[in-house]
């Protein structure tokens, strides 16, 4: 299907860009970033939004740098940008080896990490990553500026505490310590499709203890989040298949699974134990 | 609603049309360049069958209105060969029988092309998983892998 008509506005900086929303977000007005999820959604008329403010063409929300030990990531990046090698240290690690997971090749291209924490789809991987990692999203109106702690952001399915006439205009991530392994499993039925579930797991090993211990299960609920009960089963614990399969099993127990047609919450469940051990025992690799 | 005159530079050529701005990118190359290389599948992001090169990246046109194009370097499938010499992609892909009804064929031409010029020495597995972006109904793929690996080696030697 086609999109239904709309007002088009390109402002060049991000002032600006507040500006205009301010004026349009009641008449859902919306931002379009790299437009992968929201064009489909016009398309099918699911989203008919009266006034696309887009940001493509605001320079200053290019920046993609680790300052200060946190990385900032802002509302221009996109998903290509996160290879090998193009952040330092294991939090570059982990963004290189969820990267590829998301969508197809073209689609990361154009789409956005900010754009995918807007959207807020339960299955995102970026949210599951910004989850684990204690994200914080700077978020722009012509109120000012407000930070807003990854765990007060989500509120439901692709819903979020944002309000209307708010524009993220970074995300900032404290980086993980030097010594830090990661592992990142998702299931999907097909190449790219958005996953079942999915785990994303941070630890350090100190004198052969697990320390730090991070588990984020995305995919599973309305929206990811870090399930600390599983993190009590790393914490101290000697790394191997013991540790790991309580933590696993943790994990499957304390998630409360969405339900659709294909896919009942058993399933799901079963999905986040195995996606859970095999995440930890990919950090150990 | 708002309309837009919009300079595109297509194919090494600048034209000037007048488009709504829900019009997708595709159907502006379609409907008001007579560019009719890029296809329309599903006009929703999954098969690819619309996939042009802007500013050197692969993009689905469906997903791009054509606003947002304006000023932008646009390649399409009908920019490939070169003075009547078809693209070693072109090439590679008539002699492993890549094509079948032929539908998903430019798409996967612009995106295997791109991918290629960004980094040409992708190994097997990165190409396998640029290849599985777009969807083909029709060649079980193998030919597809086939010729992008002909072609990857070609278009090495070109350069
Ligand atoms: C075929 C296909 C497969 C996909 N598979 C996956 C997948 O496996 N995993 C995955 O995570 N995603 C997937 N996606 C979605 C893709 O990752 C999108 O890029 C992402 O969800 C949204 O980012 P965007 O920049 O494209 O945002 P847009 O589509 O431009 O916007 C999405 C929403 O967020 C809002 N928004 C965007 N940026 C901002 C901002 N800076 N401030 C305020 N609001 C903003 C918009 O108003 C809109 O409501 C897929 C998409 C397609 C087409
Ligand atoms: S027509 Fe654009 S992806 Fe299918
Ligand atoms: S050749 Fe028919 S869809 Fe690919």
């Amino acid at each position: 299907m086609k999109p239904a008509p709309f007002t088009y506005h390109r402002p060049l900086n991000i002032d600006e860009a507040a500006r205009i929303l301010a004026d349009v977000a009641e008449h859902d007005g919306r931002i379009i970033a790299g437009g992968q999820s929201l064009a489909p959604m016009m398309a099918f008329r699911v989203a008919r939004p009266q006034h696309l403010v887009d940001i493509d063409e605001i320079v200053a929300l290019d920046v993609l740098c680790i300052e200060d030990a946190t990385l900032r990531i802002g509302a221009r990046v996109r998903h290509s940008r996160f290879v090998p090698g193009a952040i330092a240290g294991p939090t570059g690690e982990i963004f290189a080896k969820v990267m590829p997971n998301i969508a197809n090749y073209s689609v990361r291209s154009r789409g956005t990490f900010c754009g995918s924490l807007a959207h807020a789809d339960p299955a995102s991987e970026w949210c599951a990553l910004a989850t684990l990692l204690d994200a914080e999203i700077i978020a722009r109106s012509v109120r000012g500026e407000r930070r807003i702690p990854v765990s007060a952001y989500f509120d439901g399915a692709m819903s979020t505490t944002l309000a209307p006439d708010e524009i993220i205009i970074e995300a900032r991530i404290p980086v993980l310590r030097e010594e830090t392994r990661t592992g990142f499993y998702e299931f999907s039925r097909r190449k790219g499709d958005f996953a079942i579930a999915m785990a994303i797991v941070a630890f350090g090993v100190e004198n052969g203890r697990i320390t730090s211990p991070r588990v984020s299960v995305g995919g599973a609920e309305a929206y990811p989040r870090r399930i600390r009960e599983a993190e009590r089963a790393l914490d101290g614990a000697a790394p191997g298949a013991d540790a790991f399969a309580a933590a696993a099993e943790a994990a499957a127990a304390a998630v409360d699974p969405m339900e659709d047609a294909v896919t009942d919450a058993a399933y799901r469940r079963d999905i986040v134990r195995a996606a859970t051990r095999r995440a930890l025992e990919q950090a150990m690799q | 609603m708002t309309r837009h005159t919009i300079q595109l530079k297509i194919n090494e050529q600048t034209r000037t049309i007048s488009v709504d701005a829900r019009k997708t990118l595709l159907d502006a190359l379609r409907e008001d360049c007579n560019l009719t290389g890029a296809h329309a599948g599903c006009e929703h992001g999954v098969c690819g069958a619309c996939t042009v090169i802007v500013e050197g990246e692969p993009v689905r046109s469906c997903l791009m209105f054509a606003v947002q194009a304006e000023g932008k370097t646009i390649r399409t499938v009908e920019g490939l060969a070169q003075g009547g010499a078809l693209h070693p992609m072109q090439k590679a892909f008539t002699e492993q029988h890549a094509v079948q009804c032929g539908y998903c064929t430019p798409g996967f031409l612009m995106l295997t092309v791109a991918a290629l010029e960004k980094t040409p020495d992708m190994d097997d597995d990165a190409l396998r998983e640029v290849v599985a972006s777009n969807l083909c109904r029709c060649t079980g793929y193998e030919n597809i892998l086939a010729a992008v690996r002909i072609a990857a080696d070609d278009m090495r030697r070109r350069t």
